[in-house]
C-alpha cells in the first residue's frame, strides 16, 4: 500500500480538484480519490474541496457523511471487514465479528488507540460462496470458524 | 494462431480469487514452460462459472474435466498426468454427493443440467479481458446489426416483443421503458443511458458475475438501447466494493475505444456512443433509480420524487434509460436470436430466464441461470444439491431486504415476477438465501430491519421513524422481552410505512417482517409468550447448562467465563449461576469435552 499523505500538505487535493472540475457531478469522484491518497476526509480537506470548487461546505460534508464508505477519521494500519451480509450472516458470521471484537478490544467502527486495528461490519463483499467472509485490507478469509480467528490475527 | 491442443480454464471471479485461483495460473505457466508444453496449450482466465462452493475451479478442454477446490500443490501432478501423460487425475475430479460418480464433463453435473444461460453465456467461457475472445463468440454483431439494418424503433418493438422485464428486481418492462425515453423529447437533444451495477442486496452477486465475466456484452447493449433512444452517452454506476468488476469493465471499454466500437461514428454510421464508470461510495439507497442518479451527480443519494419519471427528466434533468446489469446482459441474445425465440423461454408473463445467486444453507453455493418457471424444489434439491449436514429445509430467502421469506410449504412454486409477489415475497435482483431448522425467522427479520433502517437514507419519515420503531420492537422480541400486540404492532407499522414511504427502499422494508410473520407466526409467539428460540439462536432467550455426567471438572470454562458465572471444586462437575450468566458462548467455546449445552 502507498503511503498515505499527510493533510498538512494540501497540494495534492487541489491537484485532485483541478483535474476533475469541469466534469459535471464531480465532487464523489474527487472526495474517492481524496480518501484513496489521505486516507481519511477530515474538515480541514473538505474545506479545501469546497474552496476550490466554490461550493458551500456544507454540501461537502453533507455527502461525505451521507457514504458509508468515506470516513471523517483515520482507519487502523489493518482494516478489518467482516462481512455481514445475508449469506455470511446466515452461515455464522456474528460470532467471527464478536471474536474479533473480543480478542482486540475494538469495537465496530472505531480504530485502536495504537492506530493498527480497525473493525467494520461490512455489506456483502460478493464472496458468498465462502461464507463467513472476513477481510484484511485486501487479504480475504473465508469458510472461517470461530476457533481459527485468533491464528488469523496473530499473523498480523 | 497457434494450433493448440487444449485449453485450461481457470476461474478468475471474485469467489475464486479470494480462494487463490491466480496464484494457480502463475504457477501452470511455470509448470507449462517446465514441460515444453506452453505453445500448444492455452491457460485462460474467465469470468466465474458458477460453483463458487467449489472454487477455485479448473476446467481443461476440449475434455471438459472439472476440477474443484484446487490448490498450487496439486499443479504439478495435474500437469504431468492430465497435459503430458492424458491421463485425467481423479483425485480432483469434482464428485457429485451420493452417488460417487465422477463426471468427466462439466455438462453431466447437476448444477448445470437443469440451467439455462442467455445472461451468463459467456461467463466462464471466455477471457473476459480480451476483446477477440469476445468477437470470437460472435460479440458486436448485435449492434452491426441493429445499425445497419434497423431501425431505432425497429428495436424497442424487438424488446417489447420479446417479453424482457427489468431484472434489478421491479419487473417493469423494458421495450416500454425505452419507447418512454424514445418519445421524451430533450431541448438539446441530450438523453443518458445508465446502467445500476449497484448491486446492493446482500447476497446478490450476479451483476458483479456479468461485469467479471462478460464486460462487452454490457458495452454492446448499452450502445444498442443509446441508438434506440437517441443518446450517445453513457454512464455505468458500480458499487466500489467491487475491484475486480471495475477493473474489467474499464479494460473492456478502453479495448472497444480502440477497436472503435465506442466512440465516433460507429460502424461509419451517424451513431456515436461514449461510456463512463462512476463508482458508488457504500450506499444500499443508490440501488434505487433516482437515487443513483442523483449519486452519479455528486450529491447526496436520496431518491427523488416521481413523477417526473426519469424516462422525462432523469440523470441532470435529461432524459434517461436506467436498466440493470443483467436485464442489458439479455439485450445482445434478444437481437441476433430475435424476440419470438426469447419469449419461447419462461412462464406466460415472465420471459427468458433469471439468474440467482444460492447461499446460505446449502451444498452448491453459487450462480446459476434457469427459466423462469422453474420451481424453488428444483433449484434447491437439484441445481443446489439440498441442505447440507442432514438439515431440514426451512425458507428460502429471495429479493433481499426487499423480499420475504417462503416456507417449505410452498417449494413447489413456480418461479416468476407475479407467483414471488403473490406468496409475500419479490424477485428482487436475484439474491436467493436458503435456511435450515438452525435460523431463527425472527432474528432473520430482524437482520433485514437493522439492515434497512441503517441504510435508510433519511429523507421521508415512514422509512427513517417507522423502520427505527420495527426494529426496536424486534430487538425487544429477540432479547424476551416481547409483549402481546408487538405482533399486531409490527404488522400495522409494517402497512403504514408500504403505503407511505417515498422510494422503493422504503415501501418494501417490512416485507420481511410481514412474510416471516404470515409463515413463522409460531416461532414470534414461542419468543413472546414462552420466552423460548425454538433455532436456539437469540442468547438471551438460552439457558446453558453443564452436563454432570460427561463434565471432568478441568475448570478451564471458569477460567475462561467474562463474569465469574461458572464455579466448582476441581475433578467434580461445575455448575453454572443462569443469574450471572451474560450468555456469550465463551464457556461453550474452551470446554474441551463438549459438557456444556445451550437450549
Amino acid at each position: 500500500m502507498a503511503e498515505l499523505i499527510p493533510v498538512e500538505n494540501l497540494d495534492v487535493v487541489k491537484a485532485i480538484v483541478a483535474e476533475h472540475r469541469n466534469v459535471p457531478g464531480c465532487l464523489m469522484q474527487i472526495l474517492q480519490e481524496t480518501q484513496n491518497d489521505y486516507g481519511y476526509l477530515p474538515l480541514e480537506l473538505q474545506r479545501t474541496i469546497a474552496d476550490e470548487l466554490g461550493i458551500p461546505l456544507t454540501e461537502v460534508y453533507g455527502v461525505a457523511t451521507f457514504y458509508s464508505q468515506f470516513t471523517l477519521k483515520p482507519k487502523g494500519k489493518y482494516k478489518i471487514g467482516v462481512c455481514l451480509g445475508t449469506a455470511c450472516y446466515v452461515r455464522g458470521s456474528q460470532p467471527i465479528l464478536e471474536k474479533v471484537n473480543n480478542i482486540l478490544g475494538t469495537v465496530v467502527g472505531e480504530t485502536t488507540a495504537d492506530g493498527k486495528w480497525s473493525v467494520d461490519a461490512t455489506r456483502c463483499v460478493g464472496a458468498c460462496g465462502l461464507a463467513p467472509v472476513m477481510m484484511i485490507n485486501d487479504d480475504v478469509f473465508g469458510r472461517l470458524t470461530v476457533k481459527e480467528i485468533p491464528t488469523i490475527l496473530e499473523k498480523y | 494462431m497457434a494450433y493448440k491442443r487444449s485449453q485450461i480454464l481457470i476461474c478468475g471471479g471474485t469467489g475464486c480469487t479470494s480462494s487463490g485461483s491466480m496464484n494457480l495460473a502463475k504457477e501452470l505457466k511455470k509448470e507449462l514452460v517446465k514441460h515444453d508444453i506452453i505453445d500448444e496449450i492455452e491457460v485462460v482466465v474467465t469470468g466465474c462459472f458458477g460453483l463458487c462452493e467449489l472454487g477455485p475451479v479448473v476446467i481443461i478442454y476440449p475434455e471438459g474435466t472439472f476440477y474443484s477446490r484446487v490448490e498450487v500443490a496439486d499443479i504439478q501432478e495435474l500437469v504431468e498426468e492430465h497435459l503430458v501423460k492424458g491421463r485425467p487425475l481423479s483425485r480432483l475430479i469434482y464428485t457429485e454427493k451420493g452417488d460417487g460418480h465422477h463426471p468427466l464433463s462439466i455438462n453431466e453435473l447437476g448444477f448445470f443440467k437443469k440451467q439455462k444461460r442467455i445472461a451468463l453465456k459467456n461467463c466462464g467461457v471466455i477471457n473476459p479481458e480480451d476483446i477477440d475472445e469476445y468477437l470470437g463468440f460472435g460479440g458486436y454483431t448485435a449492434i452491426e446489426k441493429v445499425l445497419l439494418t434497423m431501425s431505432p424503433q425497429d428495436v424497442i418493438n424487438e424488446i417489447k416483443a420479446s417479453g424482457l422485464r427489468g431484472r434489478g428486481g421491479g419487473g417493469f418492462p423494458t421495450g416500454l421503458k425505452w419507447q418512454f425515453a424514445h418519445d421524451a423529447t430533450s431541448e438539446d437533444g441530450v438523453k443518458y443511458v445508465v446502467c445500476n451495477a449497484d448491486e446492493g442486496d446482500p447476497g446478490a452477486f450476479m451483476d458483479r458475475s456479468v461485469l467479471e465475466g462478460d464486460p462487452h456484452s454490457l458495452i454492446e447493449a448499452m450502445a444498442i438501447a443509446a441508438y434506440a433512444i437517441g443518446s450517445s452517452k453513457g454512464y455505468v454506476y458500480v458499487r466500489a466494493e467491487y475491484p475486480i468488476a471495475v477493473k474489467r469493465l474499464q479494460i473492456a471499454i478502453d479495448q472497444a475505444k480502440d477497436y472503435g466500437l465506442l466512440g465516433n461514428n460507429i460502424f461509419d454510421t451517424d451513431f456515436s456512443f461514449d461510456l463512463e464508470i462512476r463508482l458508488g461510495a457504500g450506499a444500499f439507497v443508490c440501488g434505487e433509480e433516482t437515487a443513483l442518479m442523483n449519486s452519479i451527480e455528486g450529491k447526496r443519494g436520496e431518491p427523488r420524487p416521481r413523477p417526473p419519471f426519469p424516462a422525462n427528466k432523469g440523470l441532470f434533468g435529461k432524459p434517461t434509460v436506467l436498466n440493470n446489469v443483467e436485464t442489458y446482459a439479455n439485450i445482445t441474445a434478444i437481437i441476433l436470436n430475435g424476440a419470438q425465440w426469447f419469449a419461447s423461454v419462461g412462464t406466460e408473463k415472465s420471459k427468458g430466464t433469471k439468474v440467482f445467486a444460492l447461499g446460505g444453507k446449502i451444498n452448491n453455493t453459487g450462480l446459476l441461470e434457469i427459466p423462469m418457471g422453474t420451481t424453488l424444489r428444483e433449484i434447491v434439491y437439484e441445481i443446489g444439491g439440498g441442505i447440507p449436514n442432514g438439515r431440514a429445509f426451512k425458507a428460502a430467502q429471495t429479493g433481499g431486504p426487499s423480499g420475504g421469506c417462503i416456507p417449505a410449504s410452498l417449494l413447489d412454486t413456480k418461479i416468476d415476477y407475479d407467483n414471488l409477489i403473490a406468496i409475500g415475497s419479490m424477485m428482487g435482483s436475484g439474491g436467493l438465501i436458503v435456511m435450515d431448522e438452525d435460523n431463527c425467522m425472527v432474528d432473520v427479520a430482524r437482520f433485514f430491519l437493522d439492515f434497512t433502517q441503517d441504510e435508510s437514507c433519511g429523507k421521508c419519515p415512514p422509512c427513517r421513524i417507522g423502520t427505527k420503531r420495527m426494529l426496536e420492537i424486534l430487538e425487544r422480541i429477540c432479547e424476551g422481552k416481547g409483549i402481546e400486540g408487538d405482533i399486531e404492532r409490527l404488522q400495522e407499522l409494517a402497512e403504514g410505512i408500504k403505503a407511505s414511504a417515498l422510494c422503493g427502499l422504503g415501501q418494501t422494508a417490512p416485507n420481511p417482517v410481514l412474510s416471516t410473520i404470515h409463515y413463522f407466526r409460531d416461532e414470534y409467539e414461542a419468543h413472546i409468550f414462552d420466552k423460548k428460540c425454538p433455532a436456539g439462536v437469540c442468547k438471551h432467550l438460552l439457558d446453558y447448562t453443564i452436563n454432570e455426567d460427561t463434565c471432568k471438572g478441568c475448570g478451564i470454562c471458569a477460567k475462561k467465563c467474562p463474569v465469574e458465572a461458572i464455579s466448582g471444586e476441581k475433578k467434580k462437575p461445575f455448575s453454572i449461576d443462569l443469574a450471572k450468566c451474560i450468555k456469550c458462548g465463551s464457556c461453550i467455546e474452551a470446554c474441551p469435552f463438549g459438557s456444556i449445552s445451550r437450549a
